[in-house]
């Protein structure tokens, strides 16, 4: 019971297709879980179950201790929902103002509306923000109120690159004020760095939950060599090393973790033909792929 | 409270900033009087103030305006935020769903009372001008005030049901258009065929009153009637009126509001945003 978030055997089925099968997680206070999956793995289901919008089959949630939509689940959890737009005709303050008075109120509303670098737009109507204000307002009325669990669902979406990197800042405050948070995204390389945990849902099946270093041991995925060599001795290397040539001047070579040195001595070995090598671990990519492909278990 | 309240204030903040009110309230003074000034001509024939006609011809339109109106600001009231995917915020906060449809009904309503008591009061000000205003039809005016605002309050719940169950805020607005025809146009068609059909039989005299007033916007033109006999004479509708009691018309107005957003709160307790 110390998980702020627990999830617990959810189950959910639209008619007779499942949503969601036996989905099983937990975020603890201060974490960070990046949520990851296609478009319809069941990411915003599990959000909206969790929020306690739509009645799950079976299974338990409990939001820092409470059943969810309950008062008290409620008034301990923040949201920001995926594509967040407001009524067009309020200001970016008056809308915060709503929130502030709905979760209890007692936020200073222009600081935070300056935190997420609205200071100069609050007094303007949200019909005239972009999209990426309009996202900074839902990331304002997330702050709100110091919550227990912070459900983001794709957070980024819409965010220029500087506008991303402050939302992560915001996240890590988050999370160091003690907020359990869960990340929706499909935005990988991202979360890579941003997470202290990665779970994978697939057509509702949560695949994987686990740090990205375990994850990443536990797939095996082959590190990627690229070795540029002279154009003439391109092919007894790809022969020697069992790479595949790429193209005039390129041999690609997979190994395993073990294997790297082993592989990588041998190429420098090699002396003047080889002009360059690149080293490139296995990404989030395609340990996503990996765990989300069809045939994975 | 105060979570109602702040819904309350932030709508009401919307109806202003969205022309609503101001358009609402046009509308209201423009058509009551023009009726006013229309319907002044009978008064030397009927023995009563230019008020009191006015009062009658305002009824009359009051029974269409006002179910409009109100249905027009509240069609869009739970169909628009799913719509635009704010209502899932919304729900994600302490207020719960009686809390936040309760809010959003006391704006409406202070909205519609506005436009109602402009237009209704700048109409009975010319006509007491003009032609002339006792006590018994200033009581008549405020009579019809009241009773509008309790009309519109009515059709505000029929809107927010249809909002509720519409997929979105365009099968919402003909869902509306619907309510509207049904209620205003159609149920007193079908009454008037039934009545010409029984020609005078035991249906027109015990049946047809209640079969009326069991219609918010009949009962509401039945309340009006009933309370003032010059509304009664202006408008020629006496015979249905004296047929029933006085709580009829009242307690038909009243308990739809209460069966309407009884009805909305349930609708809107099965919304999944």
């Amino acid at each position: 019971m110390n998980d702020a978030l627990e999830i617990l055997g959810l189950s959910k089925a639209r008619g007779t297709v499942p949503v969601l099968s036996d989905v099983s997680l937990a975020v603890a206070p201060g974490e960070r879980v990046a949520l990851l999956g296609h478009n319809g793995a069941g990411k915003s289901t599990l959000i909206k179950a969790v929020l306690g919008l739509m009645p799950f089959d079976a299974g338990q949630i409990h939001v820092a201790g409470s059943n969810p939509g309950s008062a008290r689940a409620r008034r301990a959890t923040a949201f920001l929902p995926e594509a967040i737009s407001f009524h067009p005709a309020l200001t970016g303050r008056e809308q915060l103002d709503l929130f502030a008075r709905l979760s209890g109120g007692g936020a200073d509303v222009p600081a935070l509306l300056e935190r997420v670098g609205l200071g100069d737009a609050m007094n303007r109507r949200i019909g005239a923000y972009s999209k990426g204000m309009r996202q900074r307002l839902g990331l304002a009325q997330v702050l709100l109120g110091k919550p227990k669990v912070a459900l983001l669902d794709e957070p980024t979406s819409g965010l220029d690159p500087i506008s991303r990197q402050d939302l992560y800042a915001i996240i890590d405050e988050l999370a160091a004020q003690g907020t359990a948070v869960l990340i929706a995204s499909h935005a990988l390389t991202e979360v890579e760095a941003r997470t202290d945990r990665i779970a994978i849902l697939r057509k509702g099946v949560l695949v994987a939950d686990d740090t990205l270093a375990n994850l990443s041991a536990k797939a095996g995925l082959p590190i990627k060599l690229r070795v540029r060599a002279d154009g003439d001795v391109v092919d007894s290397i790809a022969r020697q090393t069992g790479g595949t040539r790429l193209n005039g001047a390129s041999v690609e070579i997979l190994c395993s973790p073990a294997d790297k040195m082993t592989t990588l001595r041998r190429v420098a070995g090699m002396g003047d033909a080889v002009v360059d090598v690149d080293i490139t671990p296995p990404r989030l990519e395609d340990l996503y792929r990996h765990y989300a492909k069809e045939d994975a278990t | 409270m105060s979570r109602i309240l702040a819904i309350t204030q932030s709508e009401v903040l919307i109806l202003r900033r969205n022309l609503w009110l101001v358009m609402a309230t046009l509308i209201m003074v423009l058509f009551a009087l023009a009726l006013t000034f229309a319907g002044s001509a009978p008064t030397g024939s009927l023995g009563v103030d230019m008020l009191t006609v006015s009062v009658a011809s305002m009824t009359t339109l009051s029974v269409y305006l006002a179910p409009l109106l109100a249905l027009m600001i509240s069609f869009d009231a739970i169909a628009g935020d799913s719509e635009r995917g704010s209502l899932a915020l919304l729900l994600s906060y302490p207020a719960g769903r009686g809390e936040v449809l309760l809010g959003k009904f006391l704006a409406h309503l202070g909205a519609l009372s506005f436009a109602m008591i402009i237009g209704f009061g700048a109409a009975g000000a010319v006509a007491a001008w003009f032609g002339g205003a006792g006590a018994e039809s200033l009581a008549a005016l405020s009579r019809l005030i009241i009773t509008s605002i309790v009309l519109g309050a009515v059709f505000l719940t029929f809107g927010y049901l249809v909002s509720a169950l519409a997929q979105g805020p365009t099968a919402a607005a003909g869902m509306a258009a619907g309510l509207w025809l049904i209620f205003v146009v159609l149920y007193d068609l079908g009454l008037l065929g039934a009545v010409v059909m029984d020609d005078g039989g035991s249906f027109t005299r015990s049946v047809f009153p209640w079969v009326m007033v069991a219609n918010p916007a009949d009962a509401f033109r039945l309340w009006n009637v009933a309370a003032s006999d010059g509304v009664a004479l202006a408008t020629g509708m006496t015979g249905a009126a004296q047929a029933l009691p006085v709580w009829a018309a009242p307690a038909s107005l009243l308990l739809w509001s209460f069966i309407g957003f009884a009805a909305a709160r349930a609708a809107f307790g099965r919304v999944e945003p």
